[in-house]
């Protein structure tokens, strides 16, 4: 069970978004709004985002983590591109974590990729503002 | 049922209640202080004969439908047993659908991948990762014709989950068949056609509401005039469910798109009996038993008397609400997979319950993959078991007339008119999407819902009950890596190959139709056979009607 006002995180900014192309958005608009009651700021992109969309929001919203929602299969794709091009534009400091329809196959590659937590169906809510507790701080600030 | 018999019977009641009830729960108490369903609609203890006041639910195969729209139901014919499939490329599907025709499905459903479903072609960049991932990826009408390969299209009927280019892939269909010498009159199947949920809950789109509608009511009136049996819009709950609403929600969201079509049609010059025959519905058919049981009744006799009495349809065949079911997805669980093979059983001896006309059951392996061939057999025998074993199938709506089936038909009834008034109220539901109010509606059960999950008061088996450590390994369908490729190939191939002054031709009249208001579906047509590809006819569409950008809401 988890306590709202247990969690108030002030000053960490979140990008909750969705890459690909479908339209699966009830598990990220769930977690964002989890995130919000557990007292982060989050904002969220919307469907149907390119990889670029995400990382030039992320930026311009110099925000500390990105989560991702993503049910179409492109994961193994999209989302190294992803940190890759955060790598690329001096943003690695940014925390990515996923969430979706991933086959545990597919864990390992992406974990190397950069992505630093991969929740799979049926993980609470709970673990994942346990865990964005955890492990996201105000970027420049040492975990 | 007259007064003084309600009377006795209430009096009764107050006797149990005070000898029988009271004692046993001072004895020991209930579970739990409120019961109520998934959707968290309050369950009654117990629901009588007083409950309903003597309304009759009437008989099947007349008006209002609520015990069945066949007066024998599965005795004269059983559902049609309706497998969606699609992966890879069209190669890939058409091998998974002769697969299918030979364990007895008896009709065809295609998925299509998203690339497809948002009118991208394959070698597009917004593509990348996406060909054949969640369904099979159509460019041209050559793949159309690798697709439905020795499949008899004047006896199998083809349904096709297809919503924002319905208009394309249904010129694709009919240029296949006419290309073997089948005409469009005496071609059957169905094209999803259902915008209206795709802005509420699939979101897969392309141009705005508006246009979107005008793109259907092209597609309305083509059919009605030269594909008379095709099924133009399949009005679609599903997706409005497994994005979070309640079966109430459900219900009443796709009442109030079926009622927005109907208008569209109209306002096109069709009468209301031309096109409402060929509407058909496709609804979730979740875990809480009754209450979707229930549902399919509600979803009867609402439709029935709009059709009736708010269009005026003469032609019963106009108040008849047909319907596909689809097990609900959402309901599945990755921990314990074996389990989902049990759910799905108990939601298909819902929908048959219920009433559907056609079914497609889940498979176990569905929250980690697209369903190995394994795992489909099972889910296509849950239905066979169901038609051929249980009995269920020998009398007509056997829940009928059971209090606590009737009471929740009632109470779903009401409820989702309430839903429809508040919607009407707002302009319809065109306005009421541009308001965003039923995806604000979906987004609070969701996670009202969620709360409930992870406070404990519903229960998930396997997840935040009686879990196991896991993983309980199953064997997952992989997709050919090569599929990207070897479709990228074929569409550049295409194109490369065509005419391409006469396809440059088609897409300018097109574009010229589309820019003056007329029926799109002829251009269409001759586009496709021109072998213009299917991302090239939907760029007319983003160009002349710009591109549609939701309006987020959490």
């Amino acid at each position: 069970m988890w306590d709202n006002t247990l969690m108030v995180a002030p000053h960490v900014r979140i990008l909750v978004a969705k890459p690909g192309l479908d339209g699966h958005d009830r598990g990220a608009k769930i977690v964002a709004r989890a995130l919000r009651d557990a007292g982060y700021e989050v904002i969220y992109t919307g469907l149907h985002q390119t990889p670029e969309m995400i990382v030039a929001a992320a930026i311009q919203e110099d925000v500390d983590a990105i989560g991702l929602s993503i049910l179409s299969g492109a994961h193994n794709v999209l989302l190294p591109k992803i940190t890759a091009m955060l790598r690329d534009q001096g943003a690695a400091d940014i925390k990515v974590f996923c969430g979706g329809i991933i086959p545990d196959a597919d864990i390992p590659g992406l974990r190397e990729a950069g992505i630093a937590a991969v929740f799979t169906p049926g993980t609470s809510l709970e673990q994942i503002v346990a865990w964005v507790r955890e492990n996201v701080k105000p970027r420049g600030v040492t975990a | 049922m007259d007064q003084s018999r309600v009377a006795r019977l209430r009096a009764a009641r107050e006797r149990w209640e005070r000898e029988v009830l009271g004692p046993a729960l001072a004895r020991q108490p209930e579970r739990a202080a409120r019961f109520s369903t998934v959707s968290d609609l309050e369950i009654a203890r117990l629901y009588g004969p007083e409950d309903r006041a003597g309304r009759d639910p009437g008989l099947p195969g007349e008006y209002p439908f609520t015990r069945g729209i066949h007066p024998t139901m599965y005795r004269g014919r059983l559902w049609t047993m309706r497998m969606f499939a699609g992966y890879g490329t069209a190669e890939d599907t058409n091998a998974r659908f002769h697969y299918l025709l030979a364990q007895g499905q008896t009709g065809l459903s295609v998925a299509f991948d998203m690339p497809t479903l948002m009118g991208y072609d394959s070698d597009h960049p917004r593509a990348l990762g996406e060909v054949g991932r969640e369904g099979v990826a159509v460019d041209t009408v050559e793949d159309m014709d690798l697709l439905l390969r020795d499949v008899p299209l004047d006896r199998i009927t083809t349904s096709m989950t297809i919503n924002a280019p319905a208009n394309v892939l249904l010129a694709m269909y009919v240029a296949v068949a006419a290309a073997r010498g089948i005409s469009p009159q005496t071609i059957g199947g169905t094209t999803q056609t259902d915008m209206l949920k795709e802005f509420i809950a699939q979101k897969e789109w392309i141009v705005p509401p508006r246009p979107s509608m005008k793109l259907i009511q092209d597609l309305l009136v083509y059919c009605t005039r030269e594909v008379p049996r095709w099924n133009t819009i399949s009005i679609s709950g599903y997706h409005i469910r497994e994005a979070g609403a309640t079966a109430v929600q459900e219900l009443a969201f796709t009442l109030a798109d079926g009622i927005a079509y109907v208008e569209a049609g109209i306002a096109a010059g069709l009468d209301v009996d031309a096109f409402a025959p060929r509407l058909s519905f496709f609804f979730d058919v979740h875990n809480d038993f009754l209450e979707e049981i229930a549902k399919f009744r509600a979803a009867r006799r609402m439709w029935a008397r709009i059709m009736r009495e708010r269009f005026h349809a003469r032609n019963p065949r106009s108040w008849m609400l047909r319907t596909h079911a689809q097990t609900a997805g959402v309901s599945l669980t990755a921990q314990q997979p074996m389990n989902n093979i049990v759910r799905t059983a108990l939601q298909a001896l819902a929908a048959v319950l219920g009433g559907c006309q056609s079914l497609h059951t889940n498979s176990m392996d569905e929250t980690y993959a697209l369903p190995t061939e394994d795992a489909v057999t099972v889910a296509l025998r849950t239905q066979q078991i169901i038609a051929h074993e249980t009995g269920v199938t020998h009398t007509v709506d056997p829940l009928g007339g059971a209090y606590a089936v009737e009471a929740l038909t009632d109470r779903i009834e009401a409820e989702a008119d309430a839903y429809i008034r508040k919607i009407d109220d707002m302009g319809g539901m065109l306005a009421a999407i541009e308001h965003a109010y039923p995806m604000g509606e979906i987004a609070e059960a969701s996670y009202r819902y969620q709360q409930q999950l992870e406070r404990g008061e519903k229960i998930v088996v396997g997840v935040n009950a009686f879990a196991q450590d896991e993983p309980s390994p199953i064997p997952l369908h992989a997709v050919d890596p090569d599929v990207e490729r070897r479709q990228l190939e074929r569409v550049r191939r295409v194109r490369a190959a065509r005419d391409a002054a006469a396809a440059a031709r088609a897409r300018d009249a097109l574009r010229r139709v589309t820019e003056a208001g007329g029926n799109t579906m002829p251009a269409i047509v001759d586009a496709v056979r021109a072998r213009v590809t299917l991302g090239e006819i939907c760029d007319v569409f983003r160009d002349v009607y710009g591109e549609y950008r939701e309006q987020a809401v959490l």
